[in-house]
């Protein structure tokens, strides 16, 4: 794991020491709201409806047993007890008070970790596969790349007032778990005929109010070659990028009015100028990174516990059939711990459940733990015969719901029931959802199936990329809420399209039944997905479930 | 024909919490919206909402949102203002517990 050297902790300690004037000439009225406005919002900190909010970085979604830890005593002494991870694999504490959050900073100091860029017009914390390091399918650690990225990019002087908000992930493998394709700049580690490794670059993708998919500025960048490369890309934006209008200033725009070509002939010709200032002081920093994101010292043991459990215990086969997934290490399992209970608020965690997490990881997981851009926990190193432990351990801080992947794991933002910009509700949604497929008992028969909720245009929930997406949105004062259908942010990402007018918040819960219970009967058999299903059929069948006693749904069946 | 003036009260979220509050007749900050001074003429609603701005050690982000005549005082018409006189609905947090 990365650990801060004497520069990062100065310049965190410093940052905080400087908000902590601020808040105090804030308090004392010698700061507007105005003035302050930008400086706590490059401090994360934000005003919703109820209270403040603050947003806390998870580099890469990386966290070891002590961090959470802190999360978990922050979240007690000035929160109200629980946390809620995020899309952007943070983590929001909604009810700090303003005089509390310097405090508040320099307890994340202590264990190596800020708010920093988490908001404001800059280049937000990276984020990467949380399989990161543990998947089998993986090509090489995207992690190192990351934290480079990220002390390229903090404080950068050039890129502190960019026309508009920048986010950058990186994965390791060709199955994309970091939705780099709805990113501004998306990298994918690849390996060329030569077998060198390198960077697949993706460049303008994003959500909100105009969702693009990543195009290809380059299929083969040499790692050697990231930061020049990624300065030259947003240099180039940052000359190009319109600040004329906030809802044209995101790089897809950039390269949707300018092509991607040209975006390309720009960056090529930047980078060829910048490239030699870096003299390769980089790759030596990278160098010492990596030797920080060494695999942990795998342990070899017997496996037949873990079968022997499995086939004694059904709840357990269960859990482990849905929230496992493939090591790369002989016997291990990267095991995703569900934040979704039915009926529960999608992401939250109580401070106990946080710290049995990291006295899980601590004990069984090699001091790791990961937040997924899925609003779960991962614990990426666990060795199969400690299955059964972790599972009884989880189990006993309410955590081992088996639904990973399924319909009620849902991604919700946090919605109108905290955040100023919300059209509408999303969490009563989710929670309604959820609650509801686990009365039917039939999410395990129905399969894979994204469901993800915004509460407005934004797009924080990712709504665009769900299987079933669904946006809300006020309609002449009431809560309405549209769905789409066949998005998908893996790598065959796909902005799902609208399916028609939108539902009330009574209707929404059984237009959904309808459609997953109308893909059932669609599909072709078990193994076929909603996904495959609805490529297979197009929108109109689920149209036609989905308005059952509308005119258009004749047309479209 | 420019759009006729419907009833409004000033809101903003207190400094220190960030809970929201409304702007009394006598010029208190209260976190009962009932209340609240309900503002039927435009210019004053205006001048109410610069005054109440300038009290910026206060709190933050004032601004008019609209409200009707209730039996116990001004009521919030949107849903997002009824929301916060009330707090979120996925916990019994914010003003709700303390109701
Ligand atoms: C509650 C306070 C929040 C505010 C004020 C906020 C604000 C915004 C805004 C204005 C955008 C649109 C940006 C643009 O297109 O230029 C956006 C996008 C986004 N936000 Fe949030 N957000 C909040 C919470 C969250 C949370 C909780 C998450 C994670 C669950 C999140 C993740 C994202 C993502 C993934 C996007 C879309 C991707 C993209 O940048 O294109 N946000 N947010
Ligand atoms: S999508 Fe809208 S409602 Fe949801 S968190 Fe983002 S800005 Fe808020």
């Amino acid at each position: 794991m990365y650990k801060y050297n004497d520069f990062d902790a100065a310049f965190v300690r410093e940052r905080v020491a400087q908000f902590r004037g601020q808040v105090a000439r804030r308090i004392d009225g010698s700061l507007t709201e105005d003035e302050f406005k930008p400086l706590r919002l490059m401090n994360g900190l934000y005003l919703q409806l109820h209270a403040y909010m603050l947003r806390v970085a998870v580099p890469y979604g990386t966290l070891n047993s002590r961090q959470m830890r802190q999360l978990a005593m922050i979240a007690d002494r000035w929160d109200k007890g629980y946390g809620h991870f995020t899309t952007r694999q943070n983590i929001q504490y909604n009810w700090p008070e303003l005089r509390d959050v310097p405090d508040i900073l320099d307890a994340l100091a202590d264990v190596e970790m800020h708010a920093i860029q988490t908001s404001g017009n800059t280049i937000r914390n990276v984020t990467a596969d949380h399989f990161a390091g543990a998947a089998a399918d993986e090509i090489a650690d995207p992690r190192p790349y990351a934290e480079l990225l990220r002390q390229w990019s903090t404080d950068h002087p050039e890129f502190q007032f960019l026309p508009r908000k920048f986010k950058i992930a990186v994965t390791g493998a060709e199955a994309d778990r970091a939705v780099i394709r709805a990113h501004d700049i998306g990298l994918q580690l690849v390996r060329n005929d030569a077998g060198d490794i390198g960077f697949r670059v993706l460049v303008g993708g994003g959500l909100g109010r105009t969702p693009m998919i990543g195009k290809v500025l380059t299929d083969f960048l040499p790692v050697a070659d990231l930061l020049p490369y990624c300065e030259a890309i947003v240099s180039v934006y940052n000359l190009l990028g319109r600040r004329d209008n906030k809802y044209k200033a995101r790089i897809k725009i950039t390269v949707h009015e300018n092509g991607i070509d040209q975006i390309r002939a720009l960056v090529d010709e930047r980078f060829a100028r910048i490239r030699a200032a870096f003299s390769g002081i980089d790759q030596a920093l990278l160098a010492e990174i990596q030797t920080a994101f060494a695999p942990p010292a795998f342990k070899t043991a017997q496996t037949d516990g873990y079968e022997a459990a499995r086939l004694a215990n059904p709840a357990f086969r269960s859990w482990s059939d849905t929230n496992l997934t493939a090591h790369m290490a002989d016997g291990y399992a990267i095991v995703s711990v569900s934040i979704k209970k039915h009926g529960a608020t999608p992401g939250d965690a109580t401070s106990d459940q946080m710290r049995a997490l990291a006295d899980i990881a601590e004990t069984y997981g090699h001091d790791e733990l990961r937040i997924s851009h899925e609003q779960n926990v991962i614990l990426p190193h666990v060795h199969q015969s400690d299955l059964p432990a972790v599972y009884a351990a989880l189990r006993a801080a309410d955590l081992a719901t088996a639904n990973i992947g399924l319909a009620s794991d849902i991604i919700a933002c946090p919605g109108m029931d905290y955040c100023a910009l919300a059209t509408a509700r999303s969490i009563p949604i989710a929670q309604q959802i959820a609650t509801r497929f686990d009365e039917l008992k039939l999410e395990h028969e129905v399969g894979p199936l994204k469901i993800k909720i915004s509460g407005c245009i934004n797009a924080c929930g990712h709504h665009h990329v769900g299987h079933i997406g669904i946006l809300g949105l006020d309609r002449a004062g009431v809560e309405n809420y549209q769905i789409t259908l066949g998005g998908d942010g893996s790598e065959d990402a796909a902005i799902g399209e609208r399916a028609g007018p939108g539902f009330s918040a009574d209707e929404i819960i059984p237009a959904i039944e309808r459609l997953v219970l109308g893909y059932l009967d669609l599909r072709e058999d078990a193994s076929e997905t909603f996904l495959q299903a609805y490529r297979r059929l197009g929108a109109g069948p689920f149209k036609a479930v989905l308005y059952p006693d509308k005119e258009g749904a004749r047309d479209a069946a | 024909m420019p759009k006729a003036f419907t009833p409004k009260v000033i809101t903003a979220n207190a400094l220190l919490e960030g809970d929201a509050v409304w702007l009394t007749a006598d010029d208190r900050w209260s976190r009962d919206i009932a209340e609240a001074e309900l503002l039927t003429d435009e210019a004053h609603a205006e001048l109410r909402l610069l005054e109440a701005s300038a009290r910026q050690s206060e709190i933050a982000g004032a601004y008019l949102a609209d409200a009707q005549e209730g039996e116990a005082g001004p009521e919030p018409v949107h849903f997002r203002e009824a929301f916060r006189t009330r707090g979120p609905s996925n916990y019994p947090h914010g003003k709700q517990t303390r109701a």
